[in-house]
């Protein structure tokens, strides 16, 4: 099962959910850090990092000596990530989706391919619990290819926890898509909502079922309340605001480590997603 | 023109609240949210909509299944995987490359330019403002933030204004690359945590990289003042401007229920005097001044 905490807004409590949901459920699960453009698990989950790769995009590298500067792969690339000025061919790496386009059509074969560097991918383990992050390279602008190859790393036999990226755009929807649920986190506050409604309309648009953790439960308004229960969307959780859980925060502490109670709430939140994902599997199946 | 970016790399830390607090500080400025995103400064600005235009994204494939033969040369040169067994084009999937485009045998397959946004132009109690909504699980969110900060320069420049504030987004891939390239200073705001010192790290790596001026705002600081210590260590290590702290302070989630920027709620409060200080702190800033004139505009008259 695969399970992903996402959000619209930042800062509303996703890397603290996912982090404190596989700290108590132990062995058996793997956190895949997918927020590649600030991963944070890490910072709480404290795994050790068994090892590291290297993970690079392609791009075309023109051979000059057999190119005839016909510009038919500048004409193709939709993306202007290759020029042909005179007797030169500009490849603009940081431009290039990496489609290979520009190889198919080049008439005298003169395109290979080299890398661009995304970033890295780490690899460990807290325990028993697995841990992969994505780090993308500051300066690249790319971030969902790298997702990508984080989601592709994961141990299919385990319970994966998604620590998505915050927005609703293409990073967030490499993070989601495919999983069987959808975790939002939010805060009851003006901007949470608004947030969070773009969120909602991005999990439907991929079908996915979904439920609510409210963060900070008592700052704010009611407003999120009253939404959930319009859109039916269940609120599993509620982490009220306490300046204990925030400074443990600040510190890198984890909420079940500091408060034992709430061990048994995020079992509880797992047990309680894998009833609603059990039960749209078999609502599936019944069709 | 001097642009001010208000950026984080952690999401949360407060941009738009401080973002709206200084907009009610500025004089003759103009407003750009580019956080096209999530974009959530419209909440306290309320802005009255005068122009509304549709942002054209990239394009997408779309298979005329009359005309395919089933070749199956799409699936193969595809690299999204965003073709399925029975040759339609998951929208989701598709990079808008073209190749599948064509490369088709029987050409029967399209490249609609899609409508991925919209862009407005409005008015607000502290002047005009820019902004966007990218539609939901859309891509090009780079492009549309570009458009948004070309929009308001040129509006800033036809209405005679000479300040812009632009509110960006969490982050340091591309939406936050396209919303800090030539800016003149950078924000930074970030909390007393450690994951907002991680990520602070990385965004004045990402300013470094592109060259640009950054200064840092601790907010939330009495969360963890060994911390706010740290922060200020090391910003003083990456050479980067100090502006000062502000407390943690409800007074933030309480106005923003209103509806209200931090100086349009309630009493004077020490919160108030310390962003004020910290709005001084930016204007006066070598960064945003640096021939020293104080007055540009008579200067150049």
């Amino acid at each position: 099962m695969i399970i992903s905490v996402a959000s619209g807004k930042g800062g509303t409590g996703k890397t603290t959910v996912a982090t404190n949901m596989a700290l108590a459920l132990g062995s058996g699960v793997e956190l895949l850090d997918c927020d590649v453009e600030e991963p944070n698990a890490h910072l709480f989950l404290q795994p050790v990092i068994e090892r590291s790769e290297r993970v690079e995009t392609p791009i075309p590298l023109v051979d000059e000596r057999k190119c005839t500067f016909c510009k038919k792969c500048s004409d193709l690339c939709r993306f202007n990530a290759l020029a042909v000025v005179g007797k030169r061919v500009l490849v603009f790496a940081e431009l290039c989706h990496s489609c290979g386009g520009c190889m198919l059509v080049c008439p005298e074969g003169a395109i290979t391919e080299t890398g661009r560097e995304l970033g890295m991918l780490n690899f460990g383990n807290r325990d028993d619990i697995g841990f992969i992050n994505g780090r993308l390279r500051v300066g690249e602008a790319m971030s969902p290819p790298l997702i990508k190859q984080v989601r592709a790393a994961a141990d299919p036999e385990r319970i994966t926890i998604i620590d998505a990226p915050p927005g609703t755009s293409c990073p967030v929807i490499a993070a989601m898509n495919g999983t069987d649920f959808v975790l939002l986190v939010t805060e009851p506050t003006p901007f949470g909502l608004h947030d969070l409604k773009l969120a909602v309309e991005a999990v439907k648009m991929l079908g996915i079922s979904a439920g609510l953790v409210v963060n900070r439960a008592d700052i704010g308004d009611d407003q999120v309340f009253a939404y959930a229960e319009r859109e039916e969307l269940p609120i599993l959780l509620t982490i009220p605001f306490d300046r204990r859980i925030a400074e443990a925060y600040s510190r890198g502490t984890m909420i079940v480590e500091e408060l034992l109670e709430w061990q048994q709430r995020f079992i509880e939140l797992f047990h309680k997603i894998e009833t609603i994902v059990y039960e749209s599997k078999a609502a599936v199946c019944a069709k | 023109m001097r642009e001010i970016v208000i950026i984080s790399g952690k999401g949360g830390t407060g941009k738009t609240s401080l973002a709206a607090a200084f907009a009610t500080l500025a004089t003759n400025s103009v407003l750009c949210d580019a956080d096209v995103d999530a974009a959530d400064l419209h909440l306290l600005m309320q802005p009255e909509v005068q122009q509304r235009s549709d942002f054209m994204g990239g394009s997408k494939a779309l298979i005329t299944p009359g005309l395919c033969t089933g070749c199956g040369t799409c699936r193969t040169l595809c690299r999204f995987d965003a073709i399925s067994e029975a040759f339609a084009v998951d929208p989701i999937r598709c990079e808008g490359c073209g190749i599948c485009v064509d490369f088709c045998p029987a050409q029967a397959i399209d490249f609609p330019v899609q409508r991925c946004g919209e862009w407005y132009i409005s008015d607000t109690r502290f002047g005009p403002m820019v902004h966007a909504r990218l539609g939901v699980a859309e891509e090009n969110s780079g492009k549309l933030v570009s458009l948004v900060r070309k929009e308001t320069r040129q509006l800033a420049e036809e209405r005679g204004h000479d300040l812009i504030l632009t509110d960006g987004p969490p982050g340091i891939g591309c939406p936050v690359i396209d919303a800090i390239g030539g800016a003149t200073v950078l924000v930074i705001v970030v909390e007393p945590t450690v994951s907002g010192i991680h990520d602070m790290e990385r965004v004045i790596d990402l300013a470094a990289h592109f060259r640009i001026p950054g200064m840092v705002c601790i907010n939330k600081f009495d969360l963890n003042i060994e911390m706010t210590e740290a922060i200020e260590q090391m910003v003083q290590k990456h050479n980067v401007a100090l502006l000062g702290r502000v407390p943690f302070d409800p007074i933030f989630t309480r106005s923003m229920v209103a509806g209200k920027t931090l100086f349009e709620y309630g009493e004077a409060t020490k919160t108030q005097q310390l962003v004020r200080e910290i709005w001084a702190a930016i204007i006066t800033s070598p960064a945003m001044n640096p021939l020293g004139i104080v007055d540009f505009k008579a200067t150049i008259q």
